[in-house]
């Protein structure tokens, strides 16, 4: 892609990007109680740099997120592999999950999961097959 | 989770973590890791041996998945403990042996050492399962990273080749595996091995026994090399030494004896497991030892003498089976056999483990394997020639090495069915000692000649000009090691026999404890003037002549028809099976996404108007609808609308604005219906794929005005109303049909309760249907990696798998040109040097040039070649238009 020339998208998005970032974090976190979840998460954070993408072009998300979208891919995958692995040593079945409440300072009674930590697997899987599609095949000639 | 499971998955865990405990302490080599972890695990392995002596195997159990009933089921008894001390010994020597051997590329290293580490798992989940399916899962997993080890030099294209054929053939002979375990359980009812045991006699009146026996023997002989199926060892050895010295001749390939001995309670004492395994085993043993005579290649001399090997002891567990066909005393003359196997599988990998690392030792330090060019080398490795000496008497069945023992049991347990008198065995038991002989007669000559052609002799002239000294200490001291166990299994036999070889034999055959059998545990150097040391006499006598005049005699080799060759006929079926793929392919794949549309909406109305119409209990509701809000009025119509004029839009961004605006309105619709979570997921994939669409069309042409009238196609419009008329009965089926009870109270009951959420749609996405979520982001993993293949690399396919190599001197590259001209018009990539290296002439003629950095230099292609783009993908983008 020709690098873009649009000074409002680029501006508006220099902000709106951040804003769509924090959404998907917001989406991330409550996906358990309310509307959200790690796909969507993944979606909409995929969503945000491909909004800087096509304000700029593919090499400022290259420089602004420099990391291999193959490998967050693969770190996904890992986390889910192991989160699930996980419960094997306390002797329960594959993929089971645990969780509980507890008095966290500031945030007060948090319910802490370990399905939060699976969805974390999903959210980068997503993330980084989302993105590396993009990128594959917008910076083909 | 019990400390063996912890010990059979420790390498895997190590396996993962390896990348970053090498980045962590990077002057360490990536080897010691694994050698580290593999004296922990024979250590700790050896701590069950006096528990396992005394009878009473380990088993350890955890429901792995409840739901389906597969629980990981680990079972150490004295057959699995030998096979795991031999792979973790083994793993200890082969992995100090790396590190001197692999020169250091960091990031490929590391690579080899996870590959190495899983194979190591493999193994040893392989060898301690007690579930058929974990074994088989483990059993595929072995195959797999075979392939990556082969394949390990894969600019080589003979790297590529070997690791190919070694995949195919022992896929192959998986599948026929996991058809045959599911044969027995059509016939038993369990995949737990202990229960097969206790149920073995009923099942062989049954009428799936022989199918059953016939293709778990078929995985057993693709994974042990057996005759036919031996030949991708040979070309296995493209792989690095330590791998072939530990896959290819101690381990992986053994794990077919391993199945063979395991499951021979359950087969033994038919006529068709004692002439399949014990025939196949002796045809296996002569062809091996016989061919392994004519090779030039060290390595290929060790191949080929492996695969006689592995026949000995395959006919030795054959013989074995002899022994649950009688009762008493006679039946310990034929359990002899179960114990010579069992001993000579500890001895050969002993003996061919030194021999294949000396093998890389003259390769390191002379950069040539061929004994052509070898000779002499004796007066300047010394240490090298004494362990070569060692490995190779122990291998040719001299005292007083390890191997005249199991060589001697051996020669007694083809004797003894001469006496049996049952499966015709008083015809052609005759067979037995005789081609035994033959095939001891030219191990000794292929043992002689590997030490003579390589250290004795004079030096040939390319070879004096060049330094030549022993390797260094961390690369002698495995094989010398193994050299010595060698000289010690042979002198004191004892320090196995009881620990060891009796209850792996007694694994083997249980019968015998169970009717109050005693093994006889002794194992002796000297055990009389028997008919068998008679036999050793002969073979040794006879071998030195032959040895002598080789020269003369080796010449009728020459003779033998190269075009009927194995190699010829895979090849051959390769290539057949490419071209019918190609011609299958081709009618289907026409590069049109409009036809492909139409296939899976068609394969769609197939099986869900199939359901439809057969279905007895689908009632069609039609008239009592939701009321359509005034406003939902307004977003249908705009649906209908917006989807209407997608076929008439006139460039490709208003007809992808348009798709945008279908989705865009279903979204509002989603909001409508109070399903938020649908509308935000619909909402992100709606712009992320608008956005795709338009990046992809990008690279397409404009689209052309169509000036002739659109040529009314009768398939595609009927497609097209059968999916409409079809979607719209399911709509009303759904309505009317209520056969379950729904599910969603369930999951609205539990997602709180037991899974702590309130989202329902995220609690069954992580929690309840979690599984298939892992399984999902798996796929699309994957399929992101395959679009990155697709578009980044464009290798074409010709470069893969359909190149042969030559053997010995035949045609086979030549041939396969011809028909990827005939299938595809050219020839692949081919730069030319690979012709030119792997004449054996030219490449002799760059290794003397610039020898020694350039052992492998046999390059065919640089990585960076297969960037070119292939024309042919823009071209076909032309006829795309809709």
């Amino acid at each position: 892609m020709s690098k873009g020339s649009d000074i409002f998208l680029q501006n508006v998005s220099k902000v709106v990007v951040f804003i769509v970032l924090a959404f998907a974090l917001y989406l991330f976190f409550t996906g358990h109680s309310s509307p959200g979840g790690g796909f969507i998460a993944g979606l909409m954070s995929a969503g945000a740099l491909l909004l800087l993408a096509l304000a700029y072009d593919i090499e400022t998300v290259r420089k602004v997120v420099p990391v291999d979208f193959k490998l967050v891919t693969a770190a996904g995958l890992l986390i889910a592999l192991c989160t699930g692995s996980g419960a094997l040593f306390f002797g329960e079945p594959f993929l089971k999950h645990a969780f509980g409440y507890f008095d966290l300072p500031l945030l007060g009674k948090t319910e802490l999961h370990t399905a939060l930590i699976f969805d974390l697997g999903v959210y980068l899987a997503v993330v980084g097959v989302t993105m590396t599609i993009l990128l594959t095949i917008g910076e083909d000639n | 989770m019990s400390l063996l499971h912890l010990l059979a998955l420790s390498p895997f865990l190590l396996a993962a973590g390896l990348p970053l405990l090498g980045r962590a302490v990077p002057r360490l080599h990536r080897g010691w890791f694994a050698a580290v972890l593999s004296v922990i695990l024979f250590a700790a392995l050896l701590g069950y041996s006096s528990q396992v002596r005394a009878g009473l195997p380990v088993t350890e159990s955890f429901a792995w998945i409840p739901s389906l009933g597969i629980s990981f089921t680990l079972y150490l008894d004295g057959l699995s403990l030998l096979f795991a001390l031999l792979i973790t010994g083994m793993g200890v020597l082969v992995a100090i042996y790396s590190i001197a051997y692999m020169s250091d590329e960091s990031e490929s290293l590391t690579r080899f050492y996870v590959f190495l580490l899983i194979f190591m798992g493999a193994m040893l989940g392989l060898v301690l399962s007690d579930n058929l399916l974990t074994l088989y899962g483990f059993w595929e997993l072995t195959s797999i990273t075979s392939f990556l080890l082969i394949g390990y030099h894969h600019y080589k294209h003979r790297s590529r080749y070997g690791a190919l054929k070694s995949l195919l053939i022992t896929m192959t002979g998986g599948l026929g595996l996991l058809s045959g375990f599911v044969l027995l359980y059509v016939m038993s009812g369990t995949y737990q091995i202990r229960e097969l045991m206790d149920a073995a006699v009923p099942l062989a009146s049954h009428p799936l026994f022989l199918p059953a026996m016939l293709l778990i023997l078929l995985g057993a002989f693709t994974k042990s090399a057996q005759y036919p199926f031996h030949i991708w060892l040979p070309d296995a050895m493209e792989a690095p030494t330590p791998v072939s010295a530990y896959l290819h001749s101690a381990t992986m390939v053994k794990a077919g004896l391993y199945l063979v001995a395991r499951l021979s309670p359950v087969f033994a004492g038919t006529a068709e497991w004692f002439w399949i395994v014990s025939l196949g085993g002796l045809i296996t043993l002569i062809y091996g030892s016989v061919a392994a005579v004519k090779q030039t290649d060290l390595k290929a001399i060790l191949a080929y003498s492996t695969i006689s090997q592995l026949g000995l002891i395959m006919c030795l567990l054959g013989l074995s089976s002899l022994s649950s066909v009688f009762v008493g005393e006679e039946s310990l003359l034929y359990a002899a056999a179960g114990t010579a196997a069992m001993f000579h599988l500890l001895n050969h990998a002993v003996f061919k483990g030194s021999l294949f690392m000396i093998a890389g030792i003259v390769d390191h330090e002379t950069g040539t394997r061929d004994v052509r060019k070898l000779g002499g080398l004796a007066q300047v490795m010394p240490i090298a020639f004494t362990i070569s000496v060692f490995g190779a008497f122990s291998m040719a069945g001299l005292p007083p090495f390890g191997g005249f023992i199991s060589k001697e049991m051996f020669l007694e347990a083809v004797l003894e069915p001469l006496h049996a008198g049952v499966f015709h065995l008083e015809t052609w038991a005759i067979l037995l000692p005789i081609i035994a002989w033959i095939a001891s007669v030219f191990t000794f000559i292929y043992s002689a000649l590997f030490v003579g052609r390589t250290f004795l002799g004079s030096r040939k002239p390319s070879l004096a000009r060049k330094q030549v000294h022993d390797a260094p200490l961390l690369m002698t001291l495995p094989p010398a090691l193994l050299a010595v166990l060698a000289l010690g299994l042979g002198l004191f036999p004892s320090l196995v026999s009881y620990s060891l070889i009796r209850p792996a034999a007694d694994s083997l055959m249980p019968h015998l404890a169970a009717s109050g059998e005693q093994l006889p545990g002794s194992i002796k150097l000297w055990h009389g003037w028997t008919p068998a040391l008679g036999m050793t006499i002969g073979v040794i006598a006879v071998g030195v002549l032959l040895t002598l005049t080789a020269r003369r005699w080796l010449k009728l080799y020459a003779y033998v028809p190269r075009n009927l060759s194995i190699n010829r006929f895979y090849d051959a079926s390769l290539r057949f099976f490419e071209r019918i793929t190609v011609r299958i392919t081709s009618l289907y794949m026409n590069g049109s996404s409009r036809s492909y549309i139409k296939y899976i909406l068609g394969f769609m109305l197939l099986v869900l108007g199939f359901i439809l119409f057969n279905a007895t209990d689908v009632t069609f509701r039609v008239g009592a609808y939701a009321v359509i809000a005034p406003y939902e009025w307004f977003i249908l119509l705009g649906l209908a609308a917006a989807s209407l004029a997608v076929p008439f839009a006139k460039s490709r961004p208003v007809a992808i604005i348009l798709t945008g605006t279908v989705g865009y309105l279903m979204t509002l619709m989603f909001v409508f219906l109070r399903a938020p979570d649908l509308a935000l997921t619909q909402m992100v994939v709606e712009s992320i794929s608008v956005t795709l669409y338009l990046l992809c069309f990008y690279h397409l042409p404009k689209l052309r005005t169509e000036r002739r009238a659109v040529r009314f196609r009768l398939p595609n419009f009927l497609v097209a109303v059968a999916v409409g008329v079809l979607m719209t009965l399911v709509a009303l089926a759904v309505l009317g049909t209520n056969p379950f009870e729904p599910v969603s109270d369930y999951y609205v009951r539990e997602s709180y309760e037991s899974a702590g959420g309130k989202n329902i749609v995220n609690v069954i996405l992580v929690d309840f249907r979690g599984f298939d979520t892992m399984l999902e982001i798996m796929v699309l993993g994957v399929a992101s990696l395959g679009i990155y293949n697709m578009v980044k690399l464009r290798r074409k396919a010709t470069d893969v798998g359909s190149r042969h190599v030559s053997h010995e001197g035949d045609n086979a590259d030549e041939e396969a040109a011809q028909t990827r001209r005939s299938i595809y018009g050219y020839d692949g990539p081919d730069t030319g040097l690979s012709t030119l290296a792997e004449d054996p002439e030219e490449a002799e003629h760059i290794k003397i040039q610039d020898a020694p950095e350039l052992p492998h230099e046999e390059t065919d292609e640089h990585p960076q070649e297969r960037h070119r783009s292939s024309s042919n993908s823009h071209e076909k983008g032309g006829e795309r238009d809709v």
